[in-house]
């Protein structure tokens, strides 16, 4: 076949790599299946195929059968499509009814209602328009009669028009199908029996493709945008077909109205019924899909299960609460009593240092009198004793308990008067030397 | 041999015969296409034939006969053909002669004789008489007998109604060459313009008559075409648009003469006004207004008004539409998206309507030409492309034996594989590294075929990986950001604001997406800016034998895909 080159201005890839084929190509791949389809035997270039496929051949009859077998078909059968049997007393109907007319009826496709394709009611239109042209009839030697083909016109005005179509689909009867009740449901199966209501109930929506209802094994989610779906329906329903005809005559303009604005109330009262009735029809079926339920225990075992786990931690952290805190309470008490015991035995410490203290200090004064008030030899007169002992007292009280126990120590030692004077003195000195006395101020021991 | 049966002494035309009017063209010395103007002129020859005192009238002269003398006038039978009576569609006879049963086939009474009696002539003999007088018309222009023919027939004319028309056309004293479908026809008169440029693309041929409309999808592959889907319809009809022009003159002339009855209910004022709406209706597609005038209409009024085109525009619009959505649905069904489609070859009379072109391209991307009078200066006459057609084909064959061509047409030879996808490269774009498919052969190809193509490589040229790949077609859709949905309030204002144009259009673009990669291939290096050339041979069989070279360079890669099916054979 004719060939033709191809520019192509994007760049090709560079080779990876790393990249490695036994003379560089590498087959990875085949081609899909092809179709087999006709070529039109016609133009040049057909020419030149003809030429080559039938140089030097002949064909066997085996092969000119099959040739054809797989070819793809092109055209679509006439009689692809099973006539539903004709109502003799349909076929009587006058086409001034026309609007009490089952359009579907009329052209033979009720198996298919608000399904239909336009591409299937012009086909079914056409099968009826050939077997009941009033022309034909007559020519058959039959009647005049072109009653019914009017009829299949007006059916096929109606449903080739969107507008029309819509009007009337919103109100066949025979396209609907009615919920099931309660023990229906509960004796048959929810999703089949459903399934077709919702289905049914579904050509009216604005918004298509419709959530199907599924099945048990749909998901919560899916389930819950169900009925979200159905819950906020967007339908396209309107009653206008059922309209009172409106006088068409221009002389009673008020009657026209008149019925003109009663269509119009009717048309509303029964939108809001069926808005009603769609509601209630979701509420029934929500109210008896297992899935709901199964999904409210779910949930609540879940919650309840939540629950008790809450329950449990708030016990744990209480009982934990309550050893701290009576943890607390005994280390308080512990605490306490140490510090209790602890403050008896400073007390008793201190008495035993102050008894102490005082028999030290009796010692201390004590051996002032055994160094004869600092006299030397002879009677001390009272001027001495005082003297002697106002410097004790001073240096006592230059002195803390321990420096006065180590004093009183060191005056034990001491034996005689002169040594226990170069007790005096030395602490005097020390004490002078810690800045805690002047020079000479203790005139006794100086 | 007889004589007329000799390739020698063969004058072959192409005959385009419809319903409603039929054409004859033949091809001159220098190739070109040429439509035949009968005796009256007319290259639009009504299928009509009419008997008055035992003359025979045809054409145009038949056509007025709709008036006084509807009885004697037989119209609209091509499609009877071949066929029992209640398979046909009687309709459009409704106002002239009607078709009965006759035998195992169908007829017509008329007084086709100065003898004062009916006689009941069958569709064939009819077609005879009709194909004779076209044989004549041709042989009187082109100064020579003519004895062979070329005849297009729609896409689904079966085989008994192309054998009762190949009779009929014997008995009249032509040999069909062969029957070729309309829509290549009309393909093939745009291919065999001396400008045409061979190239792959799809083509829709929309063909709107005066009694059914005609939609096929058309792959053209090198010269080669292949009917993807056709879709036929018999309610969007020319006689349709006639009728919306039929009721609004009787109205209006109504409106004007109160008194007066309608003369739709009168068999010559209807007769009258067909004739005249018709007329309007071809004027209107010229000027943007036209004149109506029948003398003595009904009660021996005459009425005379006039019509925008505009006017006419908004009362066919629903015919227009209709039509629209069977070229989409046509596409639909060979699995195509309108961005798929290369060209829509309008066709048929209506087609010069302008608001029909306008319709049908509002209908596709700015992609896709449409080939309408109105929508393009080359545009060929879209009421001559299937005779332009035949008689282009009459030239190519008519010094073939009859017996040849048979062979040659016979599925053996006609029925072949077409690839299910396109077949090309791995590119590099922008930054992405997976790389984009281009296409070298398209999908619906038929095999075996060659493609040749030459291909960019990185700037600084070195080693190139070239892999081969199936690629699918996607088509992208970009939404607009979606705006919040109004509430419905529960009041009334229920139908006041339905909604029109408040949703933005989404953005559809055409896309590939890899299948299936069939093979990696090197050309180690190249120079810088060079190029590498790919040639890929597909066989019938599916196998792929690929030759990878840089442009200019030595040596080169091959290599084979095994196809792995037998020849013939197909999924
Ligand atoms: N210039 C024009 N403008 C508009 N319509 C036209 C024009 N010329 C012809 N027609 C209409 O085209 C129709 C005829 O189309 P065509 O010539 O393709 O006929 P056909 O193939 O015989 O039709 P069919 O077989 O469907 O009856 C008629 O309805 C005719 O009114
Ligand atoms: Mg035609």
């Amino acid at each position: 076949m004719a060939s033709a080159s191809v520019q192509i201005n994007l760049p090709l890839p560079v080779l990876p790599a790393g990249w490695t084929a036994e003379k560089d190509f590498k087959p990875i791949g085949s081609l899909s299946h092809a179709t087999d389809r006709n070529i039109e035997p016609v133009g040049p270039h057909f020419l030149a195929h003809a030429r080559r496929k039938r140089h030097k051949r002949t064909f066997s009859e085996d092969d000119r059968i099959q040739a054809q077998a797989n070819v793809k078909k092109i055209e679509d059968d006439d009689e692809g499509e099973i006539s539903e049997p004709e109502d003799p007393l349909m076929l009587q109907r006058e086409a001034k009814d026309w609007k009490g007319q089952d359009h579907y009826a009329v052209l033979g496709i009720t198996r298919y209602r608000w399904r239909a394709t336009e591409d299937q009611i012009k086909r079914a239109h056409r099968r009826k328009v050939l077997k009941h042209h009033p022309d034909k009839k007559a020519a058959k030697g039959g009647t005049e009669d072109d009653q019914f083909f009017k009829c299949i016109q007006k059916a096929t005005e109606v449903l080739l028009d969107p507008v029309k179509r819509r009007q009337f689909d919103s109100v066949d009867e025979a396209a609907e199908v009615e919920p099931p009740t309660k023990s229906e449901t509960k004796k048959g199966n929810f999703y089949k029996l459903w399934g077709k209501v919702f289905e049914a109930e579904g050509r009216f929506s604005r918004q298509q493709p419709v959530p199907k209802l599924g099945n048990e094994k749909s998901s919560k989610e899916e389930v819950e945008n169900f009925y979200n779906f159905w819950y906020s329906f967007d339908s396209w329903r309107t009653f206008e077909y059922l309209d009172e005809d409106v006088p068409d005559d221009n002389e009673n303009r008020d009657q026209k109205r008149h019925v003109e604005r009663k269509n119009q109330n009717a048309r509303r009262k029964k939108k809001t019924e069926d808005t009603a009735r769609l509601r209630k029809l979701v509420d029934d079926a929500l109210a008896l899909d297992e899935r709901i339920k199964l999904f409210r225990q779910q949930e609540n075992a879940h919650k309840n299960k939540r629950r008790l786990e809450k329950e449990a931690e708030q016990k744990r952290l209480a009982e934990e609460a309550a050893k701290a805190k009576e943890e607390e309470a005994r280390l308080q008490a512990e605490k306490e009593a140490a510090e209790k015991a602890s403050k008896a035995d400073s007390k008793k410490a201190k008495e035993a240092a102050k008894n102490a203290a005082k028999k030290n200090k009796r010692v201390i004064r004590g051996a002032v009198k055994d160094a004869n008030y600092f006299h030397g030899a002879g009677d001390a007169p009272a001027s001495q004793i005082d003297s002697a002992l106002n410097d004790v007292d001073v240096i006592i009280a230059k002195l803390d308990n321990e420096e006065i126990a180590a004093l009183t120590a060191k005056l034990s030692g001491a034996k005689g008067p002169d040594a226990i004077k170069q007790v005096y003195q030395e602490e005097v000195k020390q004490l002078i030397g810690a800045g805690k006395l002047k020079e000479g101020e203790l005139k006794s021991l100086s | 041999m007889s004589a007329e049966n000799d390739p020698a002494q063969r004058v072959a035309i192409g005959i385009s015969f419809g319903n409603s009017y039929s054409s004859i063209g033949y091809t001159t010395g220098e190739g070109r296409a040429e439509v035949i103007a009968n005796e009256d002129g007319d290259r639009q020859i009504p299928s009509i034939l009419s008997y008055v005192e035992g003359e025979e009238l045809h054409g145009g002269q038949a056509k007025t006969q709709f008036v006084r003398n509807a009885k004697n006038t037989v119209a609209y039978f091509r499609d009877f053909l071949g066929q029992e009576f209640k398979s046909i569609d009687a309709t459009p006879c409704h106002e002239s002669a009607h078709p009965l049963e006759h035998e195992s086939t169908i007829a017509f009474k008329v007084r086709d004789s100065a003898e004062d009696k009916e006689n009941e002539v069958t569709v064939s003999d009819v077609t005879t008489r009709h194909l004779k007088r076209l044989r004549n018309s041709a042989a009187y222009y082109l100064g020579k007998e003519v004895n062979a023919a070329v005849v297009t027939v729609p896409t689904n004319f079966s085989n008994a109604q192309k054998e009762a028309l190949n009779k009929a056309a014997k008995e009249a004293g032509i040999e069909v060459l062969q029957f070729i479908n309309e829509p290549v026809a009309a393909v093939l008169a745009y291919d065999a313009r001396p400008e045409a440029k061979l190239a792959d693309k799809i083509v829709v041929v929309a063909d709107l008559g005066g009694t059914r409309s005609d939609v096929a999808v058309v792959a053209s592959r090198g010269g080669i075409y292949s009917i993807l889907a056709t879709l036929h319809d018999y309610e969007v009809t020319g006689l349709k648009l006639d009728q919306v022009l039929i009721d609004y003159f009787a109205k209006e002339f109504l409106k004007k003469h109160k008194s007066a009855g309608d003369p739709r209910e009168d068999a010559r004022g209807l007769a009258k006004l067909k004739l005249e709406c018709e007329a309007v209706k071809k004027a209107l597609s010229i000027g943007t207004s036209a004149n109506f005038s029948v003398e003595s209409l009904v009660g021996g009024i005459d009425y005379t008004a006039t019509i925008n085109r505009t006017r006419y525009d908004l009362l066919g619009n629903k015919l227009f539409s209709a039509f629209s959505r069977l070229v989409l649905h046509a596409v639909e069904k060979a699995q195509l998206d309108p961005l798929d489609i290369t060209e829509v070859i309008l066709a048929g009379g209506n087609a010069h309507t302008p608001k029909i072109a306008s319709t049908i391209q509002n209908a596709f991307p700015e992609t896709t030409t449409v080939l309408a009078p109105s929508t393009s200066t080359t545009a060929i006459n879209p009421s001559e492309l299937s005779v332009r057609g035949a008689s282009i084909q009459a030239s190519l064959i008519q010094e073939f034996e009859l017996e040849d061509i048979t062979q040659s047409s016979h599925p053996v030879v006609t029925v072949t594989p077409h690839l299910s996808h396109a077949v090309g490269v791995l590119c590099i774009s922008g930054d992405e590294t997976n790389g984009v498919f281009h296409a070298i052969v398209d999908a619906e190809t038929p095999l075996p075929v060659r493609r040749t193509a030459i291909i960019s490589t990185p700037r600084e040229g070195g080693d190139v990986l070239i892999k081969l790949a199936e690629g699918l077609r996607h088509i992208k859709v970009t939404k607009p950001e979606a705006k919040p949905k109004k509430e419905k309030d529960e009041d009334d204002s229920d139908d006041s604001d339905d909604d029109e144009s408040d949703e933005e259009e989404e953005l559809r673009e055409k896309t590939w997406k890899v299948n299936n990669v069939l093979s990696e291939a090197a050309i180690k290096g190249v120079k810088k800016g060079g190029k590498v050339e790919v040639q890929i041979n597909i066989g019938v069989d599916l196998g792929v034998n690929a030759i990878y070279r840089e442009v200019g360079g030595k040596g080169g890669v091959r290599g084979i895909i095994a196809g792995g099916k037998a020849a013939n054979g197909s999924a």
